[in-house]
Formats: C-alpha cells, structure tokens, sequence
C-alpha cells in the first residue's frame, strides 16, 4: 500500500530545467533514498511527489493511481522536513493531532493513536509542552510522530538529521531504520550524505543534476557504480581516480581505486609517494600520499594505527579485485 | 552598543536625556495639566505648574457642549472597521505575496505603495463628488471606506513583512497534514501571525484615528470623529484653554495609550519594512 | 515555487486588495484629469450635466501663472526642508543620545515618542492657543519673563511656527528609525575603531553616519511625502494666510473656497506629479530592500 511510480517526470523552473524527463519505481515498504550534492534535485523530486510542486510534464502514480494533480493533501502521503516544520503556537500533543483534526477522525481514536506514537517516540512526558521548549532531538520525533499518526501510505524524510548534531545523527539513524522496520511502510529519503544513504537504504536512488545516474542497493552501488559520479559520491574516503598511462595499461580512460583496497608498505609496492597529511582516528589512519603520477593525493586507507608521518615515504600496492575502469564518458567499463 | 560605562556619564547621559525627553513631552503634560484648571488658573501668569485648584468642570462642559461621546464614538467605530476590514482584505493578499511569490509580486507591492503616495488633496474633487453621488457625504460608512483604502498599503506591507518570516515549510506541513487553504490560514498562519497582526491592527488604528484631510473634508456633523470634534475648537471663544485642554486631552488619550504599547512596531510598519 | 493550485489561489485571494487600490487611484485621477482640461465653476452654473467646456491647457498655464502658484511652492519647500533639517539633525542626536545606557530608558523613549500619536489637529490648536498666543501663551510669558516683548508667532514668524509645530510632530518618527538602525550597529565594529585610535568625532562621522546612511535617507524620503501634504496643521492655525499657503493647501482654496474646479484640478495634477518624483526615489530604496 505505498507504491509509487513516476513516469518521465519532468520540471522546469520557467526555462530552467532541473529535472530531465525521469522514470523510477518505489515499492511498497521499500526505504528509497534519494542521495546527491546540494542542487542535484533530489529535494525537487521529493516535493514534486508530496505535490508540492506541480510536475511540468509526465506522471506520479500512487498505488496504481494517477495522482499527477491531486494536491498534497489527497495523496495519503506524510512528510517529515528539513526545519521539522513544528506549529510553534501548538503543544506536542496539538502537534501530532492536528492531521488527524484535518481528516476529522474522533477524538478517542485521536488519543489512542497519539498515546502509541508518544510511547513509540518517547515524547509520553512531553505532550504538553510547545516545540520551542525541546530539543533537536525530541523536535525530530514530533515530526516523526505527526506523520507516523496518519498511517500514511508512505513517508517522505526531506534531510531530517541535517539540523541535528553529529552523535544525535548517529542515534536517529538508527531509530528511523527501526521504525521502517517496524512499520513496513514505504519511506522516501532525501540526503546529501552518503553515510545515511548507505546505512539505512534498501535502494539508493543517486542524482545528479536531476539526472538519475544509478539505481541499486547500497551494495551494489559500491561494488559496481556505474560511472564515475557515483563511484565517487558512494564510500568514504573518496575513490582515488587515476588517469593516463597507469589506466591505459588497464585498458581503460580512467581507473578508479578506494582507499581501502590499496596495500602500504614501507618497503616495496607498485607506487611510491611522500606521505603528505595522516589522519590518524586510532580505529583507522587515512594516509595522503603525494607523488603518485596520475592522481596525486591519493587517499589511503589503513585498518588501526600505523606509524608514518608526515614526510614519509612508502610504496602502495592496489588491490587488483577492486580495481573499477571507466572510459572516456566516465561509464564503467565491465 | 552595549559597554560598560562609568557611573559618572551614566548620569551625565540620563539628565540630559530626561531632560529632552521632557522637554519633548512638555507640551502634552501641558494639555493635559491646563484642562484641570479654571480658566483664569490656565492663563496665570506666571504659569501655574501644580498648586492649582484641580477641576473636572472643564471636561463636563466640553462633553456637554460638545457631545465629546458621539465623535469618540464615531472615531472608534471609523477606525476599528476601516482597519478590521483593511486586515481581512489584507490577509489573504498577503499570504499570497509572502508564499506565493511570483516575478511580479514585488511590482505589485511596490505599486500598492504608490498609491499611497497619491497627494488627497489631488483628488479631493472626484472623491467629493463621488461621496455626493452615491450618499456617501457625512457618514462613517464613506470614512470607512476611504480609510480603508488609504491604510490597505500599510497594512499590506506590513502583514507581508511579518508573513515573510514565517518558514514556508510549516505552511507546506498543513498542506501534507491535509489543512485546505482556509484551513492553513485560520489555523496556521493566523496564529502564527498574532503578534505581528495586532501590532499592523494597531499602528493602522492609529493612523486612521489621527487621519486629519478626509475625515475634515467628507464629514459635517453626523459621521465627525474627533479630529473635527478638535477642529470645532479652532475659533477662540473667550477664555478657553482650559476647555481646548480639556478636549485635546480626550482626543488623545485612548490613542497616546495604544500608541505607546504599539512603538516598537511602528518603526517597521512606517518604513515599510525598510527598517527593523 | 508552489503548485498551480496555489498560484490561482495566490491570484484569486490578491484580487480584492489589488481591484480596491486601482480602482482607488484611477477612479478619482482620471476624474481629476478630465476636469484639469474643462472650465468648471459650479457657483457659476456650470455643471456635469450640461456638460462642461474644454480649455485644454488653459487651467494648467492660468495655475502656474498666479500671483499665488511660486510663492505655493516656496512655503511648501521651505517648510519641507525645514522640517527635514531640524528633525534629522536633532533625531540623530537624539538616537545617539537614547542610546547610550542610562537610567530610565524606556520611560523617556515614551516621552519621546508620545507627539506622534497626538493628532494633528489637537498638536497644532495646542501650539497656536497655549504656547504661541501672543498674549497667554506659553512662549509670551516666557519672553516676558526675560523681558522681552511676545511675539505674534503665527503672524509674524508664521513659517518658523509651522515648522516648529510640524518638527515636533515629525522628531519622535525620525527619532525612533535612527534609534532602530542605531542599534542595529555592530558594536565589535565601533570597539575596533577604538583599538585603531579613531577618536570620538572620527567614529561618529566615518562609522555611525555611514551606517545610517540608508536609515536617514528612508526618513527624508517617507516624511517629504507626508509632508508635502501636510494640511491640518496649516488649516486650524494660519488658514493658509500669512505665507504659509502651501501647494496643498493652495489647491484645497481653489477647490473649496473659490469653487474653481478645473483650476484645482490641473494644481492637483501637479501636486501628483511632485510626489511621484519624490516617490520614485523612495520606491528604489524599498525595492532593493525586498531583494534582500
């Protein structure tokens, strides 16, 4: 029940075209994530499928049905935003209520089902309160609880931990995927990071320039990306890029390998370079290491701690498994 | 520019600005002093600054020479319902500028302004002849109107600037919590928007309530507000500040009141916006 | 950025306000127009219905040519500007001043601000009968004080007295912008100035009148279109006479007292036009301010 189809969906700003002509399928229970840098238009889809925006061409289906032009409202759709987008003048529990007032449920059915989504959401002691009074976190879960209440057929998350703090991120992470689980309701999620997407998404759906580049699982997308943008927007560390003789002999334009499937050694290897900057995180060390020709920093990754320090020199060994080629357009080469 | 300062020039600075600030209000504490006095105390000379027989006479004379009520009254009733109407036109074109902004909305808005600009005196003819015509001359409901429309840009403005920031997002959650358009207004925006709503009530109350061409000009004795009601005391009759005080003072007292709650928004209102 | 469903809600709910406005300004301008290029007496029994002779210009070159029309305009820039002086030089006094720290600031910001709200009808019977008549006044009993003779300050000194009466109207607006855009100065900018040894007299012209630049620009700009069309002030005390008959208030007397419309009229096209020069310049401002 939270099937949702976009047929060549299309938006133009006036003469500015933000998204090109685009297909995709969301399945029911499916958690989507929509992942690309700032301005790729992943927000704009986003909002084109809450009815936000008016689509300049195509179609939006939802469970089989043509919703195109229904308004927000009618699409049995919840959002969750960016600023939670609380009613400041309202108490929690008004809050939470206040859709359930709209579709003019009873008041006892309103009560359970705001008493179950506290308890869910922990907010049971702050009902009363005003938004202004909670913190980021607890702001988070309201939202969460206005749109859980609904039994919507699918939620939209548009950056919702982009306000909170890192360790908060962490933890609501966590309790979102929770959530998905529990529910299996269909979730759409919009991020510009990578982390979120790769953690929490059954399918990362990865734009660019309104341009869907690639469609998969997190794993997949890891494994096989399917051109260079993606290669480089999924895994962190980014994946070192080598161009010139080092990839013709790959037989490729460009060959791409992650930091963490590159060996170092102080002795021998294929590479050397000058170490320039070492991150050292105790669990990882991430080595720059200037002087490779064909990509210079290249970016390694070291499982622990590992004595070298700026200055250094050492050899660097690629993992030939995980070697991706890419041609002169960028696509991977298979 | 909060420093901390010494002791000594906090004193120096504070005679000095009550010092202005009295000499600024003088003329006020004056009025209001002058209509407790007899006629002969007001025109002592020297003045009398306090010991003086303290009198209400001159205010029971005034009301009813003058039947201070029914201007009090028409002032009330002209500038509430001028601005009430003026707010309920204005809201909705208000939303629409602040949330649905398009390449024109600025030019309209700016358009709005410049009829406020539009010297009365340039159309007092038309307007006269246009009261005459439609029975409009000498009654509140004319006033109201014109009021209305003279204040709609102030109100427009005003109401758009305290719209603007309010985030889009909350509005577009009632629209996915499935609130209609009226809905969204009434039970979002609105409340949202209360401070911000009654201080445009406010300072548009005030202007309507000290408006000083139109009400002189398209009222005789029926539909006269107060600054009429003052205006009738232009010609001198014998010894009468104490009256004239007497007068002014209930002129301006209930709007000296509201006015002094509504200061910190009368910067923004008055500016347009301009100035925060 | 919103749907089309909200753009037509957004043209339906902007309709009444904007239908209201223009059918405000064109009614009555196209009126005024109209009649600008007829002869309408109505004492002289000219009237709409019998329809009314076309002069052509002949109202617009009989107002400028008046022994009254240029001297209109000087009292009418004189006292603009000398209101413009007084409550700009002195509100930025004032703003300096209310904004140093001191004891009891938000009782004398009431006392400063308080003339505005007085109407403007009340402030100028106020000023004419309790403290500029001649006899009983409160200036005549202070000049005697001193010694001096009163003066007939509405006779003999008419334009100073409205632009005393009206200066103390217009302070307590002036006052407060500048106090607002005051505040609103970064005070790490002024400390800085300190550290870089910029005396007091150095600080105030190269930080804090630059920074209040735009401020004071918005109070000239908005108070001259009050100004331009200040009436009651002028009505209740003077009546016109005594040089202080202003543009406005010249057209009111043809309008009114001489019941010469078309000749009022062509003066009211010309009061409009003045504004929206002036209006001009004040929409630059606001508009770049929407920008931002």
């Amino acid at each position: 029940m939270g099937r949702i189809q976009l047929k060549q969906v299309k938006k133009s700003f006036g003469d500015v075209t933000v998204i090109p002509p685009l297909d995709l399928e969301i399945e029911d229970g499916e958690f989507v994530v929509f992942v690309g840098p700032s301005g790729c238009g992943k927000s704009t889809l986003l909002r084109l499928i809450a009815g936000l925006e008016d689509t300049t061409g195509g179609v939006i289906e939802i469970d089989g049905k043509d919703a195109t032009s229904l308004p927000p409202a009618k699409r049995r759709l919840a959002m969750v935003f960016q600023s939670y987008a609380l009613y400041p003048h309202m108490t929690v529990r008004k809050n939470i209520a206040f859709p359930m007032r709209m579709a003019g449920l009873d008041k006892a059915e309103q009560d359970k089902r705001i008493a179950a989504a506290a308890k869910a959401l922990n907010l049971t002691d702050y009902l009363d309160r005003r938004p202004g009074q909670l913190s980021g976190g607890q702001r988070q879960r309201v939202a969460i609880g206005r749109a859980i209440v609904r039994e919507p057929a699918a939620f939209l998350f548009d950056e919702p931990l982009s306000n909170l703090d890192a360790a908060l991120r962490v933890g609501m992470r966590m309790e979102i995927s929770e959530l998905h689980k529990k529910l299996a309701t269909t979730m759409v999620y919009v991020t510009h990071d990578q982390v979120e997407a790769m953690t929490m998404a059954d399918k990362i759906v990865v734009l660019h320039a309104g341009v869907i580049e690639q469609v998969g699982s997190p794993l997949e997308l890891y494994r096989a990306p399917r051109n260079k943008f993606v290669a480089g927007f999924i895994g962190s560390p980014k994946m070192n890029f080598i161009e010139g003789k080092e990839a013709a002999a790959h037989d490729a334009h460009t060959i791409g390998i992650r930091p963490e499937h590159i060996d170092v050694s102080t002795t021998e290897g294929h590479w050397h370079g000058t170490v320039g900057v070492a991150e050292h995180l105790g669990s990882d060390t991430f080595i720059h290491v200037h002087g490779v020709p064909g990509c210079s920093p290249m970016t390694v990754r070291v499982g622990g701690e590992i004595p070298v320090r700026h200055g250094d020199k050492v050899f660097l060994t690629p993992n030939l498994d995980h070697l991706h080629r890419f041609d002169a357009k960028g696509l991977r080469i298979a | 520019m909060a420093r901390s300062t010494t002791t000594r020039r906090k004193i120096i600075t504070t005679a000095a600005a009550w010092a202005v600030g009295l000499l600024i209000f003088f003329p006020i504490y004056w009025t209001i002093l002058t209509s407790f006095k007899t006629e002969a105390q007001a025109i002592n000379d020297p003045p009398l600054f306090f010991f003086f027989d303290w009198t209400l006479e001159n205010y029971a004379v005034v009301q009813e020479r003058s039947d201070y009520m029914r201007f009090l009254w028409n002032s009330v009733i002209i500038s509430g319902l001028s601005t009430l109407l003026g707010v309920m036109i204005a809201v909705p074109a208000a939303w629409s500028m602040a949330f649905v902004p398009s390449r024109r909305t600025k030019d309209i808005l700016l358009w709005m302004l410049s009829t406020k600009m539009l010297p009365a005196v340039g159309v007092l003819y038309p307007i006269s002849l246009l009261f005459v015509k439609f029975g409009l001359l000498d009654t509140r409901t004319g006033l109201v109107v014109v009021l209305m429309l003279i204040n709609l840009p102030i109100i427009v403005w005003m109401l758009y600037t305290y719209f603007k920031e309010i985030p889009g997002e909350i509005l577009e959650a009632a629209r996915m919590d499935g609130a209609t358009l009226r809905e969204e207004i009434v039970y979002i925006l609105t409340p949202m928007a209360i401070p911000g709503i009654a201080s445009t009530m406010l300072l548009n109350f005030i202007l309507a309530w000290n408006e000083a061409f139109w009400t002189l000009n398209l009222t005789a004795a029926k539909a006269a507000p107060l600054t009429a009601f003052i205006a009738s005391y232009s010609s001198p009759e014998g010894l009468f500040f104490a009256k004239l005080s007497a007068a002014s003072t209930m002129a301006i007292a209930p709007i000296l009141i509201l006015g002094w709650f509504s200061q910190k928004q009368l910067v923004r209102g008055l500016t347009f916006g301009a100035v925060k | 950025m919103a749907t089309q469903h909200s753009r037509s809600a957004a043209r339906l709910m902007m309709a009444p306000a904007v239908i209201l406005l223009l059918g405000w300004m064109l009614v009555p301008l196209t009126m005024t127009l109209f009649f600008s290029f007829k002869k309408y007496l109505p004492m002289r029994g000219d009237s709409l219905e019998n329809g009314l002779e076309w002069v052509g210009f002949e109202n617009y070159v009989r107002f400028i040519g008046s022994s009254s029309f240029w001297p209109s305009v000087q009292a009418t820039l004189v006292i603009v500007g000398g209101v413009l002086a007084i409550t700009v030089i002195l509100g930025i006094f004032l703003a300096i001043l209310l904004d140093q720290p001191f004891w009891g600031q938000g009782v004398v910001r009431i006392l400063v601000i308080a003339p505005f709200f007085v109407m403007p009808t009340v402030s100028a019977l106020v000023w004419k009968n309790m403290f500029m008549d001649p006899v009983n006044g409160i200036l005549a009993h202070l000049w005697r004080f001193f010694g001096a003779e009163p003066v007939s300050w509405l006779s003999d000194a008419s334009l100073q007295s409205i632009i005393m009466i009206v200066s103390w109207q217009w302070l307590p607006f002036a006052t407060l912008i500048l106090l607002t855009a005051i505040q609103s100065l970064d005070s790490e900018q002024l400390e800085a100035a300190e550290m870089d040894g910029a005396p007091v007299v150095q600080r105030f012209f190269y930080i804090v009148l630059p920074h209040l630049g735009r401020a004071i620009t918005i109070v000239i700009l908005i108070q001259t279109i009050f100004l331009l069309s200040i009436f009651a002030e002028i009505f209740v005390t003077t009546g016109g006479a005594f040089g202080t008959r202003t543009l406005t208030y010249l057209i009111f007397q043809r309008v009114i007292d001489s019941q010469n419309i078309g000749l009022g009229s062509a003066g009211g096209v010309y009061a409009i036009i003045l504004a929206n020069i002036v209006a001009a310049f004040l929409m630059r401002i606001v508009g770049k301010n929407l920008d931002a």
